[in-house]
């Protein structure tokens, strides 16, 4: 952590959304952690490749197709180097829930079988829950779970003792957990689960846009995200892996573009990264996705996390000041990502979001797509606050206000 | 005074009318709204082929509650072919506040409970 936390980086007027006014209020968006706010930046590089720059990639020979090729090549390149994960591949999907069930369908129905085991933990997204369990319904395997505690974090001598079990063949992960805002041990993870033999996959969804992530030094197998938590468009999606493993995979869905040559009853696979790319792929998408991770390195991530963590500690501090206010997840923000999760005693929380709308800040209420993890917290909702690059100190005093404000309409 | 959190909205949320089991019952369902995983239940007694008494049970936000307690002193006594034909503009209305497109399930989960229990359709009610 660098000796100086920055509390705002002062790049709220890059964001355009931000000289909206909403029955004359500022935007107060407090729901990063459902998707990220886009910088002019982003915006441009869409509409400026779409404006000069557009033709289908990998087919044409005239020099608008090249510039295409070269667009989408080098936001590859960016996108990759972004995450340094250029000991493996990159390929682009629609979001990170593409990218593991790419995962879970060529590497799963080839490698898990009956007997095997696949390994998720409690805290897991909807999206690294539901591939599995189709999976291993599918297959004959067995789901398991690794149990978060009482801290929101998962423990390494529990994964040991599943490991030890012998039949685990993957083991999937979050990063940073949505609802807790825990932060993961990826790389001990990674490392147990190779020297078990099973491959790992880690959902990065929460971490990448927030804090350094370096792919080839937490040393997984499958390292996934998405664009559109990162400052990128929606509709592109990342998924780094091995090259070896990839290599030996079947491809996840067919056509155009992933094809060496197509018989009438048989076709061979292009080489890697595009046997996994099948169809016209998001070329404009990919294109600001890699203006916004190069926008993301201008600001240095270890600014960004700095930040963030500064703002996650006020909101903590802040929000234990709220009467009936109960967070959960790890209780310093050195151990979690920037975003708290809580309920307020006698306010369900759509009634939280909703009454915190009327002092114009954006949160989010539900379940947060971690229904397995609700039960184990034991609340049907929660209500949830999370910050991004362009949050400040002043979004957290105007969401305390709101919660405030709220408590009194209910008459608490 | 808040156009949504009305003081009778409130009131019904903080002592839902109606709220508990019914044992015997002849009827029952059980819903969740998918937006928040809550989850609303009733029991439902019939003599006549009328609602004779009902509970409702669960958990869920002011709107869902409170829309459920008011629904269910309406629901007392009317026959069961009425219930079923029950449309959401019936709870709207009832209900008395403007209901944003994100809360409408909220507000309609409690009838789409009782119709599932009365007649088997357990459509939204549109
Ligand atoms: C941890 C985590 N995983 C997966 C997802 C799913 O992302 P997407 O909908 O972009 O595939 C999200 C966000 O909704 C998330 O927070």
């Amino acid at each position: 952590m660098p000796p100086v936390a920055e509390s705002s980086l002062g790049v709220k007027a890059d964001f355009p959304i931000f000289s909206r006014r909403f029955d004359g209020r500022e935007l107060i968006y407090l729901d990063s952690a459902a998707t990220s706010q886009k910088p002019a930046v982003v915006i441009e590089a869409l509409a400026e490749h779409l404006r000069g720059h557009n033709a289908n990639v990998h087919r044409g020979v005239y020099a608008l197709a090249r510039e295409a090729d070269a667009a989408y090549d080098e936001a590859r390149r960016r996108v990759a180097s972004f995450t340094n994960a250029t000991g493996g591949e990159t390929i682009f999907t629609k979001n990170v829930t593409e990218a593991i069930n790419l995962v879970a369908y060529s590497w799963g129905r080839a490698h898990v079988g009956k007997g095997d085991a696949v390994l998720i933990t409690q805290m897991e997204h909807h999206a690294n829950i539901v591939p599995w369990q189709v999976l291993c319904r599918e297959r004959g395997a067995q789901l398991r779970y690794l149990e978060v505690d009482e801290r929101g974090e998962l423990s390494l001598e529990a994964l040991d003792q599943e490991l030890a079990r012998g039949d685990v063949r993957l083991v999937a992960f979050t990063h940073v957990s949505n609802v807790l805002g825990t932060i993961n041990p990826v790389a001990e993870i990674s490392a147990r689960a190779r020297a078990a033999g099973a491959v790992s996959l880690i959902d990065g969804a929460q971490a990448v846009p927030h804090m350094p992530v370096d792919v080839d030094a937490i040393g997984a197998d499958f390292y996934a995200w998405t664009g559109h938590k990162a400052l990128g468009p929606t509709g592109v999606g990342v998924l780094h892996g091995r090259r070896e493993i990839l290599e030996g995979m079947e491809p996840f869905l067919t056509g155009g573009d992933m094809i060496a040559s197509v018989d009438f009853y048989s076709a061979t696979w292009n080489a890697l990264p595009a046997k996994f790319e099948a169809g016209t792929p998001m070329v404009a998408e990919a294109v600001a996705l890699g203006a916004a991770v190069d926008y993301l390195s201008g600001l240095g991530m270890e600014r960004v996390r700095a930040h963030e963590r500064e703002l996650t500690a006020y909101m903590l501090e802040r929000l234990a000041q709220v009467p009936g206010l109960r967070s959960v997840g790890p209780l310093d923000a050195d151990s979690r990502g920037g975003l708290v999760s809580f309920t307020v005693e006698g306010i369900h929380p759509h009634d939280v979001a909703e009454l915190v709308d009327r002092g114009g800040v954006c949160i989010r209420a539900g379940h947060h797509c971690a229904q397995p993890l609700m039960r184990c917290l034991g609340v049907g909702a929660t209500a949830r606050a999370s910050v991004g690059v362009y949050s400040e100190a002043s979004d957290i005093d105007a969401l305390i206000d709101a919660l405030l404000a709220g408590r009194e309409v209910f008459g608490l | 005074m808040d156009d949504l959190y009305r003081d009778y909205i409130l009131d019904h949320y903080k002592r839902p009318r109606n709220f508990g089991s019914l044992e015997p019952h002849d009827l029952e369902g059980l819903e969740h709204n998918p937006l928040c995983g809550d989850e609303l239940g009733v029991h439902i007694r019939v003599k006549d082929e009328r609602i004779e008494d009902l509970r409702f049970h669960g958990f869920g936000c002011a709107i869902s509650q409170a829309s459920a307690s008011i629904a269910s002193e309406e629901l007392k006594g009317m026959s069961l072919r009425e219930v079923a034909e029950l449309g959401a503009d019936w709870m709207i209305d009832l209900l008395g506040i403007p209901v944003s497109a994100t809360r409408r399930k909220c507000a309609l989960l409690n009838l789409k409970v009782v119709r599932g229990a009365v007649s088997g359709d357990d459509a939204w009610p549109s």
